[in-house]
């Protein structure tokens, strides 16, 4: 296990620089000169030329790469064009309410997927099955702001017409309270619900049909042992790749739903300093955002690996 | 009389040379018949497309007409699905906007299966440190989570409609890439690779001629799948307000615009958010099918 989480930790290396310099990159890509876009068409020449200083674009490339990386190692990345804030500062009074949205709608994603996935194996092709992947089906289908601005008219500007009372239980805007955060919660959570229920029916009916389950029903023991005992275990290896991807990909939907449900989250900052041109913003964000994701992924190799032990890095 | 009958060898009628590709295809479209979901999603599909086509010249209603007089108006019989805040026909956009998403659709798909098919080839191929460096630097590009790189690309190359294409392809390639690469390494171990090579093919010849053609399955497969999420990736985007731009009538972005009337008029955002649901629907349902007929391997 040590050898495995050493290889794997040398692994991640490459990826961990090409993703700096990708991001590093971003604002060498922009078409035109970044200096005088940042600062904006009517800038004179002498304000494009403090911005150039500022960016440190003066530097050749290698150097400018270097003095980022040495710079983001200790915490430094660089300062908001907008506001003249530490992005660094900006990212950390935003980076928890992201990783709180993602991680609660991975749990609400992991619960629900779970259970609608081993109640479709275990009656698989009955009328349940089918309707368990129907929804499933439209969840994954779903574009989530879409989702959220749905949620946000049903429950929270209370307006189901065909109901006797007021529907608006929870609040359409913010984060931190639970009445800000079931909406959000279950924006984000449904297309990863639907995902791992599909998964889990799939891996579940594989493992069903293989010869020790047969023994263990032969032996007369209880289908619920065999369906929670056995089965179950050997069907979450693969779930557990998928739960890790999906952390990933709702750690990028944040984007969306931060923007509906106007979250002061990471994602936000994103959009906003998009719009505004804020490039430093926008690197330092992606780059927390994608070494977050990295590491994650790490993470869930170390137990797939722990719960698999078949399994080689090869 | 001679008693010893004459034995006449009976010959097996020999069946004509088929062409296995031709068979192989004949069997594709049984197994696809057989699944009623898919099925439906290909119909429905073949419907967008109709749609994509004829719609415009049978819209109701231009869909960039303004009529201040007529604005966030519910559905009616006249208007079926409303009027959203410039007196504009909803339905007419929608339909209107349907090629708009087809082509965003198509196009990412091609240019993402283009270069990841290509990147894949190789890598499984030749393996070693060509397969070390491409595939190192798919990981790089998976590194960024969901709609997190279109995003990045799109903040670079700015936001319209052709960039939110090629970020959306960029977006496709590493994933296109990581199939191909596994199917050639299994396919390229087998026999006929040995003989094509004994018989002095060069590469080229055998990656594009040999390979490629046995690889096909994954590929289209992915293709249809990627569709869906193509199409859901170009919308949030503009929904960002970083892809089409007013008054194009792009799904996404009409449901952008809906968001400032969600009180008074919800249907401005409820008919297209539908509208995207139905279409990713029918590619996901077909890319279903399709995987379960061709590569039933995929589906773990």
């Amino acid at each position: 296990m040590f050898t495995f989480i050493i290889r794997r930790s040398i692994q991640t290396i490459p990826v961990l620089i090409g993703v700096t310099v990708l991001v590093f990159m971003l604002m060498h890509l922009i078409p035109g000169d970044p200096a005088q876009i940042i600062a904006g068409e009517s800038a004179s020449e002498q304000q494009v030329e403090q911005m150039r200083e500022r960016l440190g674009l003066n530097d050749p490339l290698p150097v400018q790469y270097f003095k980022y990386i040495s710079n983001a190692v200790q915490g430094d990345l660089g300062s908001s064009v907008r506001n003249g804030r530490a992005v660094a500062d900006e990212i950390s009074a935003r980076f928890w309410t992201t990783v709180e949205l993602a991680v609660y709608s991975t749990i609400l994603s992991i619960f629900i997927g779970l259970i609608a996935g081993i109640i479709s194996a275990t009656r698989h092709y009955t009328l349940t099955d089918v309707s368990i992947m129907i929804v499933a089906l439209f969840g994954l289908s779903m574009p989530n702001f879409w989702l959220g601005l749905m949620l946000i008219q049903w429950f929270s500007i209370g307006h189901i017409s065909w109901l006797p009372f007021d529907t608006a239980w929870f609040s359409p805007s913010g984060w931190g309270s639970w009445q800000q955060n079931v909406l959000p919660v279950i924006t984000l959570g449904t297309a990863g619900a639907a995902i791992i229920a599909r998964m889990t029916r799939s891996s579940m009916l594989e493992v069903i049909g293989q010869d020790f389950i047969r023994t263990a029903r032969a032996k007369g023991v209880k289908e619920r042992v065999v369906i929670y005992r056995h089965a179950l275990k050997n069907a979450l290896i693969p779930v557990v790749t998928i739960v890790g991807l999906q952390f990933g990909s709702l750690l990028g939907g944040t984007v969306l739903t931060e923007t509906v449900f106007a979250i002061n989250g990471m994602g936000r900052l994103i959009i906003d300093a998009i719009r505004a041109r804020d490039f430093p913003v926008v690197q330092g964000t992606v780059l927390v955002i994608s070494l977050l994701f990295v590491l994650v992924n790490f993470l869930v190799d170390i137990s797939y690996r722990y719960l698999n032990k078949r399994v080689d890095l090869d | 009389m001679n008693d010893q009958t004459q034995i006449t060898p009976i010959m097996k009628q020999p069946t004509p040379p088929s062409n296995p590709r031709l068979e192989s295809w004949k069997t594709f479209f049984k197994k696809l018949r057989k699944n009623r979901a898919a099925m439906v999603g290909g119909i429905l599909i073949l419907f967008f497309i109709f749609v994509a086509i004829i719609g415009p010249f049978l819209a109701p209603f231009d869909p960039t007409t303004q009529n201040q007089m007529n604005k966030l108006v519910g559905p009616s019989s006249e208007h079926w699905f409303g009027t959203d805040h410039q007196g504009r026909d909803i339905f007419s956009r929608l339909i209107h906007g349907m090629s708009i998403t087809l082509f965003i659709g198509f196009t990412s798909v091609i240019i993402g299966a283009f270069f990841g098919v290509f990147l894949g080839l190789v890598s499984g191929y030749y393996g070693k440190r060509v397969d070390a460096v491409i595939m190192r630097s798919m990981d790089v590009l998976l590194a960024f989570p969901g709609i997190l790189l279109a995003l990045a690309i799109v903040s670079v190359l700015g936001g319209n409609l052709t960039n939110v294409i090629i970020a959306v392809g960029i977006f496709a390639i590493p994933s296109f890439a990581r199939i191909v690469r596994g199917s050639v390494l299994s396919v390229k171990k087998l026999e006929y690779v040995d003989a094509v090579k004994a018989l002095g093919a060069s590469d080229v010849r055998i990656i594009f001629k040999h390979i490629l053609p046995n690889v096909m399955s994954p590929i289209i497969v992915q293709a249809t799948l990627y569709m869906a999420a193509a199409i859901l990736t170009a919308s949030g985007l503009s929904f960002l307000g970083m892809g089409a731009q007013p008054p194009t009538p792009e799904w996404g972005a009409m449901l952008s615009a809906g968001r400032s009337y969600m009180f008074d008029a919800p249907h401005v955002a409820f008919f297209p958010g539908i509208a995207i649901v139905i279409v990713v629907l029918a590619f996901n349902i077909f890319g279903d099918g399709l995987r379960d007929a061709l590569d039933p391997k995929m589906k773990n």
